[in-house]
């Protein structure tokens, strides 16, 4: 048995997310006794896998540089990686739930002819996993009959694992061929000094109680206080306040940080998905029955447009 | 050209679903069933589609029992010209269903397949890519805008660092995100008139396509309860709290 995690990068440097499902194929190492290769596949993208060679636990890092998968086309991505699975034998494929790995794997799963688990946040044994259902309502452990087990691994269910103390080598592996069905046009990329929404130790949030795009400033006068990163509700982001990588909720981002804070958030169902796993939940809303209140561990009964100016005040 | 949508029959989002006192699985019994939330965003982009001219026919395409025909009567009153229910009583997983829609692809030939980015019961976000695999075509997921070009759609995709856009040769595969349009609601008319639309049926057995489960389910359980902590008096209070837990 051995183990392929997919390493999510920019072809410039390693994302945090690689981290946390590194974190989680230790554990399943460990139960199945295998070892972990990673793959590092873009464009241009030698320095990633030299720097990913010092992660400690990985067994060899593979490096698939060429430009067929520069910006991970899943329609070139996935028969290579059915090739590459089925040549040196892999029994597990994992790689983090982010937008690129949800858009490739259940892909690469379906050529491979089996079933993905989808945002595992737990390894009961070498073929059994816990995943939420119904917007994390309810957790489903599932036993999987696959040869091969290919599952996305909910970052914020798993600690980042250190990616330093390992001397692993590269291999590089042949190129991929581009099937021209699919090409990239462009990408938009919100640039922000701000930390990664999906694994900053902070985050603060704001809903429609922040009632317009320009209050969201108040927001971010309080987060630079903080240290912390934005996200916003789903009601936040279709009322037009804020753009969509910044939701946080079951069709957005997962989060856990040490600290969240709603501001503004009623807290549907559909929001709480998306941040409960979080240590300490602060809520600050006007509404004293805002249903985010029953899992908040500290909620202030106020009006959010006196308290986030106190609050960066005070900071 | 032809669009095929793929339309499930969901539990309503806004209920809070309960686990079987043998922790077997939802209890979804008598609750209120709905077309799934992203498959009404993926009919109405089909509709929209039909609307302006780029496609010529819409047929949605259910996978599961006899009540899913109720969803398809649904889409067939948002305006969707036919539909077809490809009936089974067994529990369907992603590739299951992707491989019944790939039979639907073969025989349809459609020039685009839209579904829903997931449904809200499994939150599996799966099949539409399963789909693309099986059929080799190539596929546009989180998609928050179509436009078409000389045999290409140009699909804007909501990515976690912003958004993307790619280029696809048709025939494609789409997966809609929220943000791809808002539907519209089913009129009294069309809702009278949907009841002479056909729904046609196809028995899984009919297609001769192994539809058995890869994953097994072991057991269905509660998430840890978080309880209601302290409300606080003011800003000071909170502070405190947190200078006190060291979280700031």
């Amino acid at each position: 048995m051995s183990i392929l995690v997919i390493a999510e990068h920019n072809n410039e440097e390693l994302q945090a997310a690689t981290a946390n499902v590194l974190s989680a194929a230790k554990v399943l190492a460990q139960k199945a006794d295998c070892k972990i290769s990673l793959l590092i596949a873009g464009y241009n993208c030698s320095s990633v896998a030299e720097s990913a060679c010092a992660i400690d636990g990985i067994n060899e890092v593979l490096l698939a540089d060429c430009p067929a998968l520069e910006k991970q086309l899943p329609e070139n991505l996935a028969p290579y990686l059915v090739e590459l699975v089925n040549e040196k034998s892999f029994t597990y494929l994992m790689a983090p739930s982010t937008t690129t790995a949800k858009n490739s794997l259940p892909r690469i799963a379906a050529l491979l002819d089996v079933a993905q688990i989808s945002d595992v946040i737990d390894i009961v044994n070498t073929d059994t996993f816990v995943h939420p259902i119904y917007a994390g309502n309810a957790l489903e452990t599932v036993k999987s009959g696959d040869v091969v087990k290919v599952m996305t691994v909910r970052t914020s269910a798993f600690d980042a694992a250190s990616l330093t103390g390992g001397t692993a080598l590269v291999e590089k592996l042949k190129d991929a061929v581009d099937l021209g069905v699919s090409r990239f046009i462009s990408e938009t990329v919100v640039e922000s000094d701000r930390p990664e929404l999906s694994n900053a130790r902070i985050v603060i949030s704001g809903g429609r109680g922040m009632q317009s795009a320009d209050n969201f400033k108040m927001l971010e006068a309080v987060a630079d206080k903080l240290g912390a990163a934005i996200g916003a509700s789903r009601a936040a982001v279709d009322a037009g306040y804020v753009a969509n990588d910044m939701q946080v909720g079951q069709t957005g981002k997962i989060v856990a940080p040490d600290l969240y804070i709603a501001v503004g958030i009623s807290g549907a169902i559909q929001h709480l998905a998306g941040m409960k796993d979080s240590k300490i939940i602060v809520a600050i809303n006007k509404d004293e029955d805002a249903p985010i209140f029953n899992v908040a561990d500290y909620g202030l009964v106020a009006d959010l447009f006196e308290v986030l100016p106190e609050l960066e005040s005070k900071l | 050209m032809k669009i095929l949508v793929g339309v499930k029959r969901v539990v309503d989002a806004y209920i809070k679903v309960r686990i079987k006192a043998d922790n077997s699985a939802v209890d979804v019994e008598k609750l209120k069933m709905v077309v799934n939330p992203f498959c009404e965003i993926a009919i109405e982009e089909a509709l929209r589609l039909k609307e302006k001219g780029i496609a010529t026919e819409v047929v949605a395409v259910s996978v599961g029992p006899d009540s899913c025909k109720e969803q398809l009567r649904t889409a067939l009153a948002l305006g969707a010209d036919r539909a077809i229910h490809i009936a089974t009583e067994e529990i369907t997983q992603p590739l299951a269903i992707a491989k019944l829609f790939n039979a639907m692809v073969e025989k349809e030939k459609p020039g685009l397949v839209i579904f829903g980015k997931q449904s809200i019961d499994g939150d599996n976000n799966q099949t539409g890519q399963m789909l693309a695999a099986l059929s080799g075509m190539p596929q546009g997921t989180f998609a928050s805008e179509l436009a078409f070009e000389g045999g290409e759609v140009i699909v804007t995709r909501e990515i976690d660092s912003g958004l993307q856009k790619v280029a696809l040769k048709l025939p494609a595969v789409i997966t809609a995100d929220l943000r791809l349009n808002e539907p519209r609601y089913v009129s009294l008319p069309n809702l009278m008139k949907a009841k002479r639309k056909p729904i046609e049926s196809i028995s899984v057995a009919d297609l001769g396509i192994d539809i058995s489960p890869r994953l097994s389910t072991i057991s269905v359980q509660n998430p840890p309860v978080r309880s209601a902590g302290e409300k606080l008096g003011n800003v000071d209070e909170l502070i405190d709290k947190l200078k006190t837990e060291g979280a700031i």
